[in-house]
């Protein structure tokens, strides 16, 4: 059956046949900037009526379902209207920092798709530092929330600007710290090799303990990373009005959403990776026949329906919990998820050098 | 205010919350004094919503009178209305009859519980968790469907007349609230379970906004804002009126006088007005829904005061009469201006977050304190 | 405290006080220049200890204006009103926001409905009127109201 590295091996192939090997790179290059986009696009539209769809059933009702069958279509109709609104600039504000950083925003999200793999042999860069990679550039969001923040030339956006600076920098320690503990189990930072040391089974199940601790690390410390609640003081909306994107409408503010909405799925992809195995499907241990059976769903599904899973989890959280005062979300980190990650780095080394796993 | 004035230095940023705000429930403008994320003074400006009520009744009768008041605080506009009765029969000298009692506290009570229910659902959400106001609007509904059967409007109904109610109780009355009785009390376990036990929640509302018991009889607060501090001011049970002497449930007192002893008052305050629905609902007596009154009321020439326990404090009707057909003066004394005042006391110090909690607690309705 | 033992505790603290019959509860007269010590005893002493100020107003009677005061005890569960008579042409009385921090807002409001000045107010200014409304104390029973906003 039709697999997408058989597609690209093909596309190529064609290439190869028609161009000289410089062309071919540029018009791969081409071609991979263009579906990244679209994955982009695609993927906040999906992922904004699912946010939309699950909030509404968790809270009794049913979400928007007027816009075609079952209001799939909502979110098209939410992208034109953001297209059509007026973008206004207020005046004071500095206008060269608050036009870029919408666009620093989408960038870093673009980026991070980079070295991500979304199928068995199709991962647009595989390079040899894939984990170390994204810990690094997720860093550079951060600027991207201060200048916005900063240029609107607002109070409400300036505390909320300085909340969020200071929140995603703290919380990116934590998450460091638990990815690495995979990374240590796996013995390299390669996202492919990662993927590939669990062909007899998710890190999750084969790292038991330390494992979980990680991966629930983990989770607390990518929903802070990304905004979202029970951390969004950033943007609480019954405090701040908008917090640091109050001043943007319009195009740019469509940006911001859809940096966060794609943030949230690289995270989640991410997770889904380190713990659950990437496109790797559900093997356990060395029973043949179970293992060839799940062989059977494409690799692809395999990734998409764990990155959903998690992300319908980071929603979940959303509507359930009160939102975290900002000197509780600090104390959180510092005083509670960073000793225990530490720790978990320590009793991660053991078990790795000791062969307690799986 | 009185306690020393909060000195303004360099750097200190002025926020304004509101008047159109998420958070302030009503138009409530209140200028913050910041310096950081710390609160430096609190200054409501009030009067967005002023409409002149106490020099409006002046002109009206004392029929007419008793149903802008159903505005002044919507959430408990039974309870409101009540009180204007109560003060006009006082006057008047007349006896209102059994069944017109007993269906008066049902409905009382039935508000009461509506309007801790928004008051929950809205709290929640200012906090940032958007789920519980709709499970708290679903009961809502329910009880504004009872309510819209019997008297008509699901909002300001205008149910109470000086001598009883305004008409009989919808057949369907009975078997619907002994329905919601039973829905109610396996709901009001979820609330416990989704909101009070919450480690995130408690976190956010122990230890913020604390108000001392002296404090709160100094400022005058009352209702659920005083209990919460172990003032004890419940006027069903000080000064009885229409058939609470006759019915027993208890007055909820908590010691700790922060939010989350307010929010604990006022929770099992709603169980508690579900036990006087219990105990009365099928108790409801035979006999005339209203005392037959004149049709143009004059009240004797003097002062009379009434006081009930809405569902924020303790409402106070002071009528001064000369005699005429509408009133001299009115002064409705309101519980939400003397549960505001005490909101700069207790928010020096604390953080801006926290100072959406305590209003959360506070439980202001800003038509009730605009007038 | 019943009603009448009320009255001779009261007339023992203060003999400018007296009284008027009829009402439920106890109703005192004073002069304004007496009201501030007088407060001041009806909070602090031990067997009075009126801690609670409810309902403080103000009524427009045409030749004076009248200043009432609810006071209630949390201890002893005793009412008493307080009417203090000032003069129309410059109402002036002292303030209690010292006493019962309740008053503060309160007499905000008379202030600006009715043009009492408190004398020694923290914060004497407009409450609930929007700007523009000093002096023009629409509580008075000959505020004109050419708009016709009030009256039905």
């Amino acid at each position: 059956m039709w697999s997408f590295h058989q597609i690209a091996d093909f596309i190529n192939d064609w290439l190869n046949q028609r161009f000289n090997p410089t062309w071919v790179t540029v018009i791969e290059m081409i071609i991979t900037g263009i579906l990244v986009i679209s994955l982009f696009a695609v993927l906040g539209l999906v992922l904004v009526i699912m946010e939309r769809k699950v909030s509404a059933w968790i809270q009794i009702r049913l979400g928007p379902n007027r816009v075609g069958p079952k209001g799939m279509f909502q979110s098209l109709a939410d992208t034109l209207k953001l297209l059509v609104k007026e973008g206004m600039t207020p005046t004071g504000s500095d206008k060269f920092l608050f036009n870029l950083a919408p666009y620093i925003a989408m960038i870093v999200a673009m980026l991070l798709m980079a070295p991500l793999a979304f199928a068995r042999n199709f991962q647009m860069w595989d390079m040899n530092i894939g984990v170390l990679y994204i810990t690094a550039i997720s860093s550079v969001s951060v600027i991207s929330v201060l200048i916005a923040g900063w240029s609107s030339n607002n109070k409400y956006s300036l505390m909320g600007a300085m909340r969020a600076g200071a929140q995603i920098v703290s919380y990116e320690l934590s998450a460091g710290l638990s990815i690495l503990a995979v990374v240590v189990l796996t013995g390299s930072l390669n996202i492919n090799e990662i993927i590939q040391s669990q062909a007899n089974g998710w890190w999750i199940f084969k790292g038991h303990i330390p494992a979980i601790i990680a991966f629930v690390t983990f989770i607390i410390a990518v929903t802070a990373e990304t905004n979202r609640a029970p951390f969004d003081l950033a943007e609480a909306e019954s405090e701040l009005t908008a917090g640091f994107h109050t001043e943007y409408s319009g195009m740019k503010f469509a940006l911001f959403f859809l940096a966060e909405y794609v943030n949230v799925f690289i995270v989640c992809a991410l997770g889904a990776i380190l713990f659950f195995g990437g496109w790797m499907p559900f093997h356990i241990g060395n029973w043949q026949g179970f293992n060839h059976v799940m062989d059977f769903i494409p690799s692809s599904i395999w990734f998409f329906g764990k990155t959903f899973f998690l992300i319908f989890l980071i929603m979940w959280f959303r509507w359930t919990f009160p939102r975290l005062r900002i000197d509780q979300l600090l104390n959180l980190e510092w005083k509670y998820l960073l000793p225990i990650s530490m720790f978990n780095i320590l009793l991660v080394t053991a078990m790795a050098i000791g062969g307690w796993h799986f | 205010m009185i306690e020393d004035t909060a000195i303004t230095e360099k750097g200190d940023l002025t926020i304004n919350i509101g008047p159109q705000h998420p958070a302030t429930h009503g138009v409530l403008h209140l200028a913050v004094t910041l310096n950081g994320e710390t609160i430096k003074k609190v200054e409501p400006h009030l009067g967005y919503i002023h409409r002149s009520i106490e020099k409006m009744c002046e002109s009206l009768t004392y029929r007419q009178f008793i149903y802008v008041t159903s505005r002044m605080d919507y959430l408990s506009a039974h309870i409101n209305n009540h009180a204007c009765a109560l003060c006009v029969e006082k006057g008047m000298q007349i006896e209102v009859p059994e069944r017109a009692q007993v269906i008066r506290v049902l409905m009382d009570e039935l508000t009461r519980i509506a309007s801790h229910e928004l008051w929950w659902g809205a709290m929640a959400m200012d906090l940032g968790a958007f789920t519980p106001f709709f499970h708290a609007f679903r009961e809502r509904e329910t009880i504004n469907d009872i309510m819209e059967e019997t008297c008509g409007a699901r909002l300001t109904m205008n149910y109470m007349v000086p001598g009883g109610v305004m008409a009989d109780i919808h057949p369907n009355f009975q078997r619907k609230v002994k329905d919601f009785i039973k829905l109610y009390k396996q709901k009001i376990k979820e609330y416990d379970e989704l909101l009070t036990g919450n480690i995130i929640f408690q976190n956010r509302m122990k230890g913020i906004g604390y108000l001392s018991a002296e404090d709160a009889i100094s400022y005058g607060c009352t209702g659920p804002t005083a209990r919460g501090s172990g003032v004890s001011s419940d006027i069903r049970k000080l000064y009885p009126y229409e058939v609470y002497d006759k019915i027993s449930f208890d007055e909820i007192l908590e010691n700790e006088g922060d939010s989350f002893a307010r929010y604990l008052v006022r929770i099992r305050e709603m169980n508690e007005s579900l036990k006087i629905i219990e105990q009365l609902i099928d108790h409801i007596p035979e006999g005339d829904y209203q005392a037959k009154t004149k049709a143009v009321l004059k009240l004797p020439k003097g002062e009379f005061y009434t006081r009930v326990e809405t569902a924020r404090g303790e409402l106070g009707v002071y009528i001064v009469s000369e005699g005429a057909t509408t009133p001299y003066r009115i002064k409705f004394r309101s519980p939400g201006f003397s549960n505001l005042s005490a909101l700069d006391h207790m928010a020096r110090g604390s953080k801006l977050g926290d100072l959406v909690a305590m209003m959360g607690t506070l439980d202001l309705v800003i038509p009730d304190i605009d007038r | 405290m019943r009603n009448e033992e009320l009255k001779i505790k009261i007339t023992e603290l203060l003999p400018m006080a007296s009284f008027e019959e009829g009402g439920e509860w106890l109703n005192i007269n004073l002069d304004a220049n007496d009201w501030l010590p007088f407060a001041r005893q009806m909070r602090n002493n031990e067997a009075l200890f009126f801690d609670y100020l409810f309902c403080l107003t103000c009524i427009d009677w045409k030749a004076h204006l009248t200043m009432v005061y609810h006071l209630s005890s949390t201890k002893y569960r005793h009412t008493v009103v307080v009417k203090i008579k000032l003069d129309r042409a410059k109402p002036e009385i002292e303030t209690v926001s010292r006493i019962w921090k309740t008053a503060e807002f309160h007499e905000r409001e008379v202030y600006e409905m009715f043009g009492v000045n408190f004398l020694n107010h923290p914060d004497l200014r407009l409450l609930i009127l929007p700007d523009g409304w000093e002096g023009k104390n629409p509580m008075l029973k000959d505020f004109e109201d050419p708009i016709n906003m009030i009256r039905l």
